[in-house]
């Protein structure tokens, strides 16, 4: 009952930011114009910075050295396979089938052979993850990324992704399939701990390549997303117009907007 | 969560300029030359015990030298700084062009340390034959998930050189450019050149 009204909720979300995510915004590429309310979330970004600092990081890092690397594995691999049960849902819903059954297929095997998802056996098969969630099959369906959006603890996000928000996080988390509470914790808390043991590596190298870690994160995020609509063939953005190489028809769909001529404008020594 | 998907940024980016080993390779295709260096990389930093181990220093020393004289940074400097390019002057041009160029290589290799028993497979390529620009899709495969792995090559004088670099998705540049445009836009191209070089020097003197 209480789920009902929650998707319910979630609907009416949807048709709401239906108005703010245009269609435009789908195909357009990412920048600051699609970040109405950077103040806000460059606040809500240094909360989640320290956080991370003070607690998470501390955490994950001792998980790291304590815990050997193929238990490590082994969670990733519990984790990607409730990801791929709910990534099942969404190839269907997106009308693809055959990713849907690939997906399928993965979590059966996974579960039966592979110690309820301990063991990737799938992979070795050559089926591959597919990690469809319910943000990219609203894209799919034509919703905009609207606005970006950092959520506290939580993260990176835009408008559409959040409305999405509710069903990625329960249906893609094995704590959903679990009635017992205090499983239910502990499942969720290692899941957050395992991803930011995965990140110390890139945190650390993200520290030394960002200009600026907080539009670094937002634009990469908003790439990231618009690409994994597509399905990783996203159209090529064109490039600011009085940028140096101005835009020309592409030879193929996947080639860049710049064109040879670009070069020699930027030749001059 | 908040960086999940940036994970294999590192282990694809430093592949990407990987592609660009040229010695002898005037005339090949673009995905054939793509396919042969990411080989050729990956094999050498499986070799090497100390780049395993995290030595970076003389990875960016091996970056330095085969890779760099086959990407075009000052292409890849222009697009990143945007409008702004035409702005500089020629000195900001070349300082900037040094800065960035130093940042990615930093990039690259700190992208090696997380390089383990990968493979390099080339996906089908979509270009004319006489295109001057192609785009070079790869996947990175091992363990985990495959990492999409993709690049804009461009074809001058016959020899093909690399401009932008995709990972999971996010083409660097383009990634580069609001971060640039929004220093310049606070401090201009000076205050960018300055950010670039003390973000360099603040990472080379944390080496680990």
């Amino acid at each position: 009952m209480k789920r009902a009204g929650l998707l319910s909720l979630i609907a009416a979300l949807l048709f709401a930011l239906g108005g703010c995510a245009t269609i435009k915004d789908a195909r357009g590429g990412p920048g600051a114009r699609l970040d109405p309310w950077e103040s806000w979330n460059r606040k809500v970004f240094a909360f989640n910075e320290g956080l991370d600092e003070k607690v998470l990081k501390p955490v994950a890092t001792g998980y790291a050295k304590v815990v050997p690397q193929f238990a490590r594995r082994g969670v990733d691999n519990f984790f990607a396979n409730a990801a791929d049960a709910w990534s099942a849902v969404n190839n269907v819903l997106q009308g693809k089938p055959e990713p849907a059954l690939q997906d399928v297929v993965r979590v059966t095997t996974n579960t039966v052979f592979g110690f309820f998802g301990l063991l990737d056996i799938a992979s070795e098969f050559g089926l591959e993850h597919h990690y469809e969630d319910f943000g990219q099959t609203l894209g799919r369906w034509g919703f905009g990324a609207g606005a970006y959006l950092v959520w506290p603890v939580l993260g990176p996000s835009s408008v559409r992704d959040s409305a999405a928000l509710p069903a990625d996080r329960w249906f893609a988390s094995p704590a959903e399939y679990i009635k017992d509470g205090r499983w239910q914790g502990g499942i969720t808390v290692l899941q957050i701990v395992n991803t930011r043991a995965n990140l110390l590596g890139a945190s650390k190298l993200l520290d030394d390549i960002a200009l600026d870690k907080y539009s670094f994160i937002r634009d990469a995020y908003l790439q990231r997303r618009r690409s994994l609509v597509y399905d990783g063939d996203a159209p090529a953005t064109p490039e600011p117009i009085d940028g140096p190489e101005p835009a020309a028809s592409a030879p193929s769909a996947a080639a860049s907007a710049a064109s040879p001529a670009a070069s020699a404008a930027s030749a001059p020594q | 969560m908040l960086l999940k998907r940036l994970t294999p940024w590192l282990t694809a980016a430093l592949l990407s300029v990987s592609a660009v080993f040229a010695h002898a390779q005037a005339g090949k295709t673009p995905d054939a030359l793509i396919k042969e260096v990411s080989s050729d990389v990956l094999d050498a930093v499986k070799a090497d015990k100390s780049i395993k181990q995290g030595d970076v220093n003389k990875v960016i020393a091996l970056v330095d030298a085969k890779v760099m004289p086959h990407v075009n940074f000052q292409r890849m400097t222009a697009s990143a700084v945007g409008r702004y390019w035409r702005q500089a002057t020629p000195e900001q041009q070349k300082r900037l062009q040094d800065e960035f160029k130093i940042l990615l290589v930093r990039t690259y290799s700190g992208a090696l340390a997380q390089v383990q028993d990968q493979t390099v497979e080339l996906k089908p390529m979509r270009a004319g034959a006489d295109d001057k620009e192609v785009v070079v899709k790869t996947e990175i495969k091992g363990r985990g998930d495959p990492v999409q792995l993709d690049y804009r090559l461009e074809n001058v004088g016959g020899t093909w050189k690399v401009y932008d670099i995709n990972v999971l998705g996010v083409w660097l540049v383009e990634n580069y450019r609001n971060s640039f445009s929004q220093e310049i836009g606070a401090s201009g191209i000076d205050g960018l050149i300055t950010k670039l070089a003390e973000r360099n020097k603040a990472a080379g003197a944390t080496k680990s």
